[in-house]
């Protein structure tokens, strides 16, 4: 990188940034990139609204009486933190932030299938996101982001309404980014790249759009199911009127137990594009990798009912979904174990985004495998809606899909914006992030397996020095979040300039101007190398293996 | 409301006193209290030990690689390795094989909390926002209270007035959701006499954190002692429920005698009952509420669908009341004709 005498970066002179100005020109876009860059700014604002209302969680929590709020508030903070992140940031964060940037590009097409319904999409999310901003700030909601009747449906004082009403718009920009997604891998790859010539990346976005079209159409029924019942009291789950409160866990669980897939496939997604980048080689196991994505969302799609295991269900019924929740545990161990080994005889680079897939698989590590405590019918009678299921799911979606997202903004950000980022500081930030989520939510494994309850608003003292050492976590946490904030806003304009592939990587947006122009390549790309494969890739620059003898020659 | 408070007070000096005790050292587990803490506490350390040693060889294979093969010189590539079958399939197998171990000790010890034995003390517990009502079989209520006697099978059967709640005893490893609109059961056999927390689980609304109680775990001795000596807060089930049966007119249509339009209710709890299909049902808790609630979801053999629903006009106590009533039938004759039960002859 440094010593080539190529290395005098330019940035292009037209790109998509600058191909046309003004508010219209972003407003009226139908730029996959730009739509993608619009999706970044309103995810990363809900994941404001929620880091707001976690930071208050916590700070409550310091005090077994709780020191900051009464109960009723309380309850709106964890509804409102679990809303806002889950539907409004999880959710979107990386497909539509960038699966939307990069999907295209890494098959080699000029746009999505279908560029206006890709505007439309975000549109329809910030229409949802009003209705739930409007329930937010006109008396909150208190039902708990799992919305479960006859609490919601008949019995809670909040606004339950219009945020059940903006989660049900929200379904449709799921539904519709899934679609074009997938249209999009079937038809508009470049020649040359086939099925298993496709970047892991995309391998994970064309899962999650298959979650997104088979499962959102069953939540946003749901949802609005209980919004009849609430308001004009059609009895669908509420007992007194002849409804089965079980049926909407049923039919809940049904789309939100995949939905933890759409925010984990996608992440892993990213972590399999950045370990072969960084270590240099071709990933360990490509189409196990690109198998288990699929088997993952496949077979995600049947444990639904392991959320229920103490709701009197049938014992037939749990041990079904028990077994079947054991089956979905392979596939990501599969993983796991492949991108370890893709490090063996790598040449690895200790770049900011190597960290942050490091901590990936560290924290992904531990949030799996506790899975396998929750899956087991016998210790979830115990651990059922304790502290250890919100450590649990912590570690999948903060550990896992979290730091995929922003591990995966830090890969990209040099293509996003053309800029590099303050790689010191960013390597700081990594750790923070790591350090500071494993002291927020590892003392909740204990916490929950001594019983303490999830959504208490107060708690016996017996547990407050955990959740001191959780909060604390949590406070360096919040630091590891907003460094990023700052230095990659701050790079946007003084970040060196990063030239087309700085890394170097294999992929076919790194093939193209950084940032890349409007149709994203000049000519049409064609596809005649494998992916990852640093050894048949002479443009790259490097020391490829048929020069052993100058490699070692260097030593 | 004052109930609540007292109820608060109550638990907050109870805490106070606990607190020496717990806190003194961090613990990893809570107390073992009831016979399954042991089976569950047994699968924890099984499967922490499984996925401490997974975890603890992957992290160590990273943190090795990382420093191992780290980049010696800025144009050096890795060795190019696209993937070894024998490693696939050993790490598809292995694991799953581990996870079967898992699932399997998991599903015996959840089978033995759904399958209550049958020589239990049946205690009724009915969660409403926020508080718990309890019922002991001599008909002495508790609120956030429960009395068990040590060694003894208990079982729980619940039921809501309201939204879901959850009853849950830590130092018991068991939980159980009460589900508005059915009765849920889960039992126990205390092991250890003390007093143990328990915990509304399901979030249940506003002052979902304060619907919790104790459990107090005692001698047998003294729970029979307690259980008399606090006779004066007895409420007695049987004649409220007997009282409520004529109230609603149950006796007019279900006539001791079996001349009724209704089956006489002589000695039908926990017997089997013949239904209308052809197919036969045990009268427990759970099939008299519905009969009460939904009378047309099984009709007894040879009597027409003729009775109304008591949907919204009874509490969930005031069934718990007339089962009680019913309960209480179970020793008198029952008739040879003009009956829902099986006759001991059919079956063995």
């Amino acid at each position: 990188m440094s010593a080539t005498p190529a290395a005098v970066n330019q940035m292009p002179r037209e790109h998509y940034l600058n191909a046309t100005w003004g508010i219209r020109s972003w407003l009226l876009t139908t730029d996959h990139k730009r739509i993608a860059l619009l999706y970044l700014a309103s995810v990363t604002f809900f994941f404001f609204i929620g880091g707001a209302f976690a930071t208050m969680i916590r700070i409550h929590l310091l005090s077994p009486k709780g020191l900051l709020v009464t109960p009723e508030t309380y309850n709106k903070l964890f509804t409102m933190h679990g809303v806002a992140m889950i539907f409004f940031f999880l959710i979107p964060s990386i497909p539509a932030v960038l699966g939307n940037f990069l999907l295209p590009i890494m098959i080699g097409a000029k746009d999505l299938a279908f560029p206006k319904i890709n505007l439309l999409s975000w549109y329809i999310y910030l229409v949802g996101g009003c209705f739930v901003l409007y329930s937010f700030s006109t008396g909150g909601l208190d039902t708990g982001w799992t919305f479960y009747t006859p609490l919601s449906s008949v019995y809670s004082n909040s606004a339950v309404t219009p945020a059940v009403l903006g989660v049900f718009i929200n379904g449709f920009s799921s539904i519709l980014t899934g679609l074009n997604f997938i249209v999009t891998v079937h038809t508009m790859r470049a020649p040359g790249m086939t099925w298993f010539r496709l970047p892991l990346f995309v391998w994970a976005q064309y899962a999650t759009s298959i979650i997104f079209i088979l499962g959102t159409p069953v939540i946003a029924i749901t949802l609005l199911l209980a919004g009849l019942e609430r308001v004009f009291h059609l009895g669908f789950f509420n007992p007194a009127l002849g409804g089965d409160p079980i049926l909407f866990q049923h039919l809940f669980w049904f789309y939100s137990h995949p939905a933890v897939y759409i925010m984990i496939l996608p992440a892993m997604g990213v972590i399999s594009e950045i370990i072969p980048t960084f270590a240099r080689k071709p990933i360990f196991g490509y189409s196990f990798i690109a198998g288990s994505s699929i088997a993952i969302a496949v077979i995600g799609f049947f444990v639904w009912a392991h959320h229920m295991f103490v709701t009197g269900e049938s014992t037939y019924a749990a041990l079904t979904f028990s077994l079947l929740s054991y089956l979905v545990a392979i596939p990501s161990a599969v993983k796991v174990f492949n991108w370890t080994s893709t490090l063996y005889k790598g040449s690895i680079s200790y770049d900011t985004p190597m960290l942050y897939a490091l901590g990936f698989i560290g924290l992904f590590l531990i949030g799996g495998l506790t899975g396998l405590f929750l899956a087991c019918l016998g210790l979830d009678i115990h651990l059922h809606d304790t502290y250890f299921v919100i450590a649990h799911f912590h570690y999948i979606m903060v550990g896992g899909a979290v730091m995929g997202y922003v591990g995966g903004l830090h890969y990209w950000w040099p293509k996003i914006t053309g800029k590099l980022y303050p790689e010191f500081l960013a390597r700081i930030a990594a750790i923070t992030l790591f350090l500071g989520f494993n002291l927020t939510f590892f003392p909740q494994f204990i916490l929950g397996y001594l019983g303490m309850p999830r959504r208490y608003a107060s708690y016996p003292p017996e547990f407050q020095v955990l959740n001191v050492m959780s909060t604390a976590g949590a406070s360096i946490l919040a630091l590891g979040y907003l460094l990023p904030m700052i230095y990659l806003t701050w790079s946007m304009r003084y970040g060196a300039i990063a030239g087309p592939n700085p890394w170097p990587g294999t992929g076919l947006e790194w093939r193209t101007p950084s940032p890349p122009p409007t149709e994203n390549f000049d000519v049409t790309p064609e596809v005649t190398w494998e992916p990852y494969d640093y050894d048949n890739r002479p443009d790259l620059g490097l020391d490829v293996s048929g020069a052993p003898a100058l490699a070692h020659g260097d030593d | 409301m004052s109930t609540r408070q007292i109820v608060q007070h109550r638990k907050l000096a109870h805490d106070k006193e606990r607190n020496k005790t717990v806190q003194a050292d961090l613990p990893l587990y809570p107390e073992q209290a009831s016979n399954f803490a042991m089976s569950v506490d047994g699968l924890m350390a099984y499967i922490t030990a499984v996925c401490a040693f997974f975890a603890i060889a992957i992290t160590a294979a990273i943190i090795y690689f990382f420093f191992k093969y780290r980049r010696k010189h800025p144009g050096e590539v890795g060795v190019p390795i696209h993937g070894d079958m024998r490693l696939e399939t050993a790490w598809i197998v292995v694991p799953l094989f581990l996870a079967l171990t898992m699932f399997g000790w998991g599903a015996v010890v959840y089978v033995d909390f759904r399958r209550a034995p049958m020589d239990t003390l049946d205690i009724y517990v009915i969660g409403k926002q926020w508080m718990w009502k309890i019922q002991q079989p001599t008909g002495l209520r508790e609120i956030n209270e429960l009395h068990v006697p040590v060694g003894r099978n208990v079982k729980l059967i619940l039921a809501s007035e309201d939204v879901i709640h959850d009853f849950s005893v830590p130092a018991f490893r068991v939980k159980m959701d009460v589900v508005p609109g059915h009765y849920n059961t889960m039992w126990f056999r205390p092991t250890k006499a003390g007093r143990y927390h328990f915990f509304c689980q399901q979030y249940c609304g506003t002052n979902h954190a304060l619907m919790g109680g104790w459990v107090t775990v005692m001698e047998p001795m003294e729970y029979a002692a307690w259980l008399s000596g606090s006779s004066e807060a007895t409420a007695n089930p049987v004649l409220a429920g007997e009282k409520l049966f004529a109230e609603k007119a149950c006796n007019t249509c279900h006539v001791t005698n079996g001349t009724g339009r209704a089956p006489s209710l002589n000695g039908v709890y926990g017997a089997n009952v013949l239904l209308a299909d052809g197919s036969a049902v045990t009268a427990d808790d759970a099939y008299l509420r519905e009969s009460i609630l939904n009378p047309q979801a099984k009709i007894v053999a040879g009597y027409a669908p003729l009775m109304p629903s008591f949907q919204g006009q009874l509490t969930e106590e005031q069934i718990i009341d007339l089962t009680s009533y019913i309960k209480s039938l179970q020793s008198q004759p029952v008739p040879t004709k003009g009956s829902g039960v099986a006759p001991a002859t059919g079956k063995k």
